[in-house]
């Protein structure tokens, strides 16, 4: 079979001689009678109910810092990785080591701390679903991947219904991680276990000030 | 190690009544695939009930791959020009051979020799850890149950869980005999809890990520505006492959490509919920080009035809290339659950293989595979694009019927045309089905039938056509499945 470019849209272009010549991609209908969102009033509530059902630890708070802090003891972190541009004050001086990913940290850093705080540029209330998009508070992919414990800190009012509310609010030019949950695999037998590459811990502080966090 | 030979259709693999027989003696394999799918059914239906507008949402899916489809050409040019946009790279690969040459040519390029690899059932369709292997390069599987599968030189037997065919003791095994010979051993005193047995697997792995710089990817969707692609999963694995390596090659089938960004919430609506009965999955990972001081320096995407054209020329069959891999039907097929994967012989197992795998290939075992069902229709009703299976097999059936007729002296190609008419009674149906046995095996030179008229024309113009299968599915299913009555065999 010939390869190359024009050969196969040639080839796409004869096996669909049954579509009339002047038909335009928007002549085939697409029922867009879906809901926009699935979600009812208390859309924070919501996000942090389904965030919990995957197994993340969820609190909400008014007082960032002091519920970031009392989770990095809790878990005993020895040392942290974080992102430029998470909000001054969200993490006071405490008894772990702060890494910094400037200079760009090696993968072998990445992989020995023990764990990593972020912010996420929203929330998905139906889905319990955090969206990255490596932006400020969040850092490259990598720093949110590798360590075993994810601390991710929502204002909530990033905090959204649905998924087609939020596909509308994201940059695609990003790159995007969606995060629902731990890492899991039902692989073996379909026995649910917890962490398999990704951070196996996965926790989650709901920021309740109805503002977005100082820059 | 000797790994069985992937390709869309596993060669040496008996035809599906043969196959589906041993599976059926096999009550290990049919007890895990019972729970299995038993268990995936409820967690489906549970998260799909969970909307309302679940209808709505199917219709909108169905509609979007229809649209698709229609205008595939324009989709794929487009797709192309934001690809280039973003810094990426486009590559048209028309069938296996070339894409193999393709991204082995990329990773050679590269001065690598080993690559990892996110689950693709694109890069398994065209065999490329072989072709890889043959090139002297090894192709790690990163997904714990392609590992297992992997490790053992196994075949996958299930879209979205391929080693379910494997109990916990013999993974443990398996990881304690093999995993040394691929990298980092199993930990000493390894159990056979899947907790102990997912922590080696992210042992044995984290190594490999960490050092990777070659990663090979499938691609769940792709967005010809914007030209961002999409993989989701749940392990993690995906994130490691997609963010850690300095080259990402992507293949994916020309099929996957959706007109914009926004189409996605819809299918980021129906695909976790249809395929692992979740309201999102654990991952979903989504990139445009790459991303300076984030991720992959370069970006391949590798455009795959491998049939897929030939699929598209069929108005009737071309819905099921809407496919988007959720493994629902699967799950819901009175005929999956008791025979497996596996006996399917190829990739694409269940249902969607049915009608995908000899469309895509037309040859081999596949000539029995549109026959492997009893068109009960539990598979259209769960299947989120709204893919009409039993239409297609029905379909592909009459096509298999037609094509005997113009080589047949007239008194049967009347009985054939008689028969191709009467394909929607099951009753009427097994009749025929076994007057097309009869009247191929006639035919048949050498075991094999040549060039096919009519619509099977294009299937065999390169190849000769396997005689029919001498037994039918329905029939074997009659004559083998004890307990099974005659009236339910027929539904
Ligand atoms: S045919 Fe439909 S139900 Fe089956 S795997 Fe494809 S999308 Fe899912």
């Amino acid at each position: 079979m010939s390869g190359g470019r024009s050969a196969m849209l040639r080839r796409v272009r004869a096996a669909l001689a049954d579509v009339p010549a002047d038909e335009r991609p928007d002549d085939v209908p697409v029922p867009r009678t879906y809901r926009r969102s699935h979600a009812g009033e208390d859309v924070v509530g919501l996000f942090a109910d389904r965030l919990a059902d995957y197994g993340a630890h969820v609190s909400r708070t008014s007082d960032p810092a002091t519920a970031i802090a009392a989770a990095v003891t809790r878990r005993s972190v020895g040392s942290l990785i974080v992102p430029d541009g998470l909000p001054i004050g969200w993490l006071r001086p405490g008894p772990w080591r702060v890494l910094r990913d400037d200079p760009p940290l090696p993968v072998a850093a990445l992989d020995g701390a023990s764990g990593v705080l972020s912010t996420a540029v929203a929330g998905i209330a139906v889905t319990g679903t955090l969206v990255l998009d490596a932006g400020p508070g969040q850092g490259r992919r990598a720093l949110t991947l590798l360590p075993d414990y994810h601390l991710c800190v929502v204002p909530a009012a990033r905090i959204v219904g649905d998924v087609p509310e939020v596909l509308a609010r994201l940059a695609p030019d990003a790159p995007l991680t969606f995060v629902s949950g731990p890492s899991a695999t039902s692989d073996i037998e379909l026995d649910r276990v917890e962490g398999v590459h990704g951070p196996r811990v996965l926790e989650v502080i709901i920021v309740d000030d109805g503002k977005e966090p100082p820059a | 190690m000797n790994t069985p030979h992937d390709s869309v259709v596993w060669l040496g693999v008996p035809a599906f009544p043969e196959a589906a027989r041993s599976a059926l003696a096999d009550t290990r394999l049919r007890a895990n695939l019972r729970k299995a799918t038993g268990t995936i059914r409820e967690k489906r239906l549970a998260a799909t009930g969970e909307l309302d507008d679940w209808e709505e949402l199917r219709a909108a899916g169905a509609a979007i791959k229809r649209r698709v489809l229609r205008h595939l050409d324009r989709y794929l040019e487009q797709l192309e020009e934001s690809v280039l946009r973003a810094g990426g790279t486009v590559h048209w690969a028309a069938d296996a051979a070339e894409a193999n040459r393709i991204v082995t040519g990329l990773v050679t390029a590269t001065g690598e020799r080993e690559v990892v690899k996110v689950k693709s059932m694109a890069t398994q369709e065209i065999g490329l850890n072989e072709a890889l292997a043959a090139a002297g390069i090894s192709a790690c599987e990163t997904d714990l149950a392609e590992l297992i599968v992997q490790l053992a030189g196994d075949r996958p037997s299930h879209i979205l869980v391929p080693a379910i065919h494997r109990g916990r003791a013999e993974i443990r095994e398996l990881f304690r005999r093999r995993m040394g010979d691929r990298g980092r051993p199993a930990p000493h005193g390894l159990s056979d809890d899947p907790a102990d047995l997912a922590e080696a697997a992210r042992l044995h792995l984290r190594d490999k990520f960490l050092r990777a710089k070659v990663a090979v990817s499938g691609a769940n969707f792709a967005c010809a505006d914007t030209g961002t692609i999409g993989v989701v999963e749940s392990e993690g694995n995906g994130r490691m492959c997609l963010t850690l390596p300095d080259t990402l090659i992507t293949v994916m089938g020309i099929e996957k490509v959706l007109p914009s960004f926004a189409d996605l919430e819809v299918f980021l609506q129906l695909l976790p919920r249809s395929s692992t009965g979740e309201r999102m999955n654990p991952y979903t990972s989504m990139w445009t080009g790459p991303v300076a001081g984030d991720g992959p320096r370069s970006f391949h995407l590798v455009l795959l035809d491998n049939g897929r054209t030939a699929t598209l020329s069929d108005p009737v069959g071309r819905q099921a290339l809407a496919c988007i891999r959720c493994s629902a039907c699967l799950n819901v097929c009175p005929v999956y659950e008791r025979t497996g994967g596996h006996a399917y012989g190829s990739v694409y197992p269940g249902p969607i293989g049915a009608v995908l795998t000899p469309q895509l290939m037309g040859v081999g075992q596949a000539s029995s595979l549109p026959f492997a069902s009893t068109l009960c229709g539990a598979c259209y009703d769960a299947c989120p694009v709204k893919i009409d299976i039993p239409e297609v097999l029905v379909h592909l059936r009459a096509a298999e019927v037609d094509a005997g007729r113009g080589v047949l002296p007239k008194p049967e190609a009347l009985a054939m045309k008689a028969a191709a008419g009467l394909l929607g009674s099951p009753r009427r149906l097994a009749a025929a089905q076994r007057a097309v046995a009869m009247t191929g095996r006639v035919l048949a030179r050498r075991g094999s039938i040549g060039r096919l008229p009519g619509p099977l024309a294009r299937w065999s113009a390169t190849r000769d056509t396997p005689a029919p299968p001498p037994e039918s599915f329905r029939a074997w299913w009659r004559r083998t499945h004890t307990g099974t009555s005659a009236a339910e065999a027929d539904r």
